[in-house]
């Protein structure tokens, strides 16, 4: 069934995804500063965008933080989500399941605000951690990013099924060498995938950050939410060009991997 | 392997919730942290406790509060219902494409999402602006934050929707059509009752970080866009009132349990319907 109506309104969705993403990019070859008026092709937004040293703290800050975020959130989340799909019953299965999934659906001013008062709190206690910083945004931006990993995880690992651990079993596997030579690479994908929307979730995020952080590490979206607020310029759409190139490389290759891994499990 | 992911959560989840109620119950000071003790050690042995519920009592009593959260529950459900509408068709546009395009219109789809919530904030604006659509006198309307919600969230509605109409299996279609159903009735009462998993996973996708939505409203909303999400900033960044913005964040999660409860009970009880339903067919020998 093939109906024109639909993919009408498939190109129109489309065209609405895509018409702010394609202005954006234009304009910042735009020449003059203004963001509403064309008046020739230039690089210059880019040279800007090169030389400026607010930008680029923010940037390399930001790329720490997600990298370590996303190493962490892997590390819990992946736990989490073999948990879940490999052992079964166990006990408060249904409140480990609810509170490994919170994160996902609670909005991010509250997650935002109970972290930080968190952070507070332990400060006081135990003098740890000292102040609000690149810590505890990294901290924050994990704990969120453990629902998305553990629920990539999860998924593969359901969709994999049990049968090539028991046959790793019933040819006298251990359950640790099991686990390695069979598991683990079953979840490389999901692994892959989990840790890169980790890294993207905790490079975006704006909300969290502002609570969690403190004076001095403001990452690279705060600073470009306070100065969208004060008008968009060119530079900024530069720098979002770059960002958007970015991960259309990134979604390319996990693309590429996951397609790779449905044809190793067909064959 | 369990003690890790409990301890996380334990420490992330549990006590930041529990923190964030004793706040609430606390009375703001000006001191650090801006807040007072719950637990004083009196005269007596036992610590008295000092709940002061002042908090509470103004956003029940003062409109201001309640006037935000009931108007981003209004936001947040129209805003949903743009995205059902929009969204279901391109689910099923997609779920429909030949096998080999699948992947790559669902890529598109995820590809503004993944590098949305940085900037699309500035950039539809301004976009917008530039196509000219009533010019500068969008910027700041409800028109402009509605549009911002819907470009943000649209693709939490597509995906589960699409997974859903995937899984479907296309013969059902094909017997509806043979027992003389016309594509719109085939529809109707094949593919969307099926569907309505996905429906429901799409709704609770969009609506809940919707209603506490900080930067959309804050960037493209006008002066009167005043929705729970940025009044609960403006308590905690601006006044420093931490019991306040608690207390808020408390009634928040409150009314999300609400909402959805709501909605999982319709549901439920429409999977109920369905199941008996089966039963009685099976039992027909259907």
């Amino acid at each position: 069934m093939r109906s024109t109506p639909l993919l009408t309104w498939l190109i129109v969705c489309y065209a609405f995804l895509y018409a702010p993403i394609g202005f954006l990019i234009a304009f910042s070859f735009n020449a003059a500063r203004l963001v509403t008026a064309w008046s020739g092709f230039s690089f210059r937004w880019y040279v800007t965008l090169a030389h400026d040293p607010q930008l680029i703290t923010a940037t390399l800050l930001s790329l720490r933080i997600a990298a370590a975020s996303a190493t962490l959130a892997l590390l819990v989340g992946t736990l989490s989500g073999y948990a879940l799909a490999r052992f079964g019953r166990f006990r408060a299965r249904a409140a480990f399941a609810a509170a490994v999934a919170a994160p996902l659906v609670l909005p991010e001013v509250i997650t935002g605000l109970a972290l930080l008062l968190l952070f507070v709190a332990l400060e006081q206690a135990i003098g740890w951690p000292a102040g609000r910083g690149a810590t505890t945004v990294t901290l924050a931006h994990a704990s969120v990013s453990v629902a998305y990993v553990a629920v990539v995880v999860r998924a593969r690992l359901a969709d994999a099924g049990t049968l090539l651990e028991e046959a790793a079993m019933d040819l006298y596997a251990t359950p640790f060498v099991a686990f390695s030579l069979v598991t683990l690479p079953l979840m490389a994908p999901a692994l892959a995938v989990g840790w890169l929307l980790a890294f993207t979730l905790s490079l975006d995020d704006v909300v969290v950050a502002s609570f969690t952080s403190g004076p001095g590490a403001s990452t690279l979206p705060m600073v470009v939410f306070s100065l969208t607020r004060l008008g968009a310029t060119p530079e900024i759409y530069a720098l979002a060009t770059v960002i958007v190139a970015v991960v259309a490389a990134i979604l390319l290759v996990v693309a590429r991997m996951q397609s790779s891994a449905g044809r190793r499990d067909a064959e | 392997v369990l003690a890790l992911p409990w301890a996380w959560l334990g420490l992330f989840l549990l006590v930041p919730a529990a923190i964030v109620l004793k706040i609430s119950l606390a009375a703001p000071a000006d001191a650090v942290p801006p807040y007072s003790a719950l637990l004083r050690w009196g005269g007596a042995w036992l610590p008295r406790v000092a709940l002061h519920l002042d908090s509470y009592a103004l956003i029940l009593g003062d409109p201001l509060y309640l006037r935000a959260l009931l108007l981003s529950v209004k936001v947040a459900g129209i805003a949903t219902l743009v995205c059902l509408l929009a969204g279901y068709p391109m689910a099923l546009a997609i779920a429909q494409a030949p096998e080999r395009y699948r992947n790559a219109l669902l890529l598109a789809v995820i590809l503004p999402f993944w590098t949305g919530l940085l900037q699309d904030d500035g950039w539809v604006n301004s976009a917008l602006v530039a196509l000219g659509l009533g010019a500068h006198r969008l910027l700041y309307t409800d028109t402009a934050m509605y549009l911002g919600i819907v470009y943000t969230y649209l693709p939490f509605m597509v995906l589960p929707l699409y997974a859903r109409l995937t899984r479907q299996d296309p013969t059902l279609l094909e017997a509806a059509a043979d027992l003389g159903a016309a594509p719109w009735s085939a529809f109707w009462r094949v593919t969307f009752p099926l569907s309505l998993p996905g429906v429901w996973a799409g709704v609770l996708l969009v609506f809940i970080p919707a209603v506490g939505e900080y930067v959309i409203p804050e960037l493209l909303g006008g002066p009167q866009a005043q929705l729970v999400g940025r009044v609960l900033w403006e308590e905690f960044f601006a006044n420093r009132d931490w019991p306040m913005a608690s207390a808020l964040a408390v009634a928040l999660l409150v009314l999300l349990l609400i909402v959805p409860g709501g909605i999982w009970r319709l549901a439920g009880r429409h999977l109920a319907r369905r199941h008996l339903a089966q039963q009685y067919l099976s039992r027909r020998g259907v």
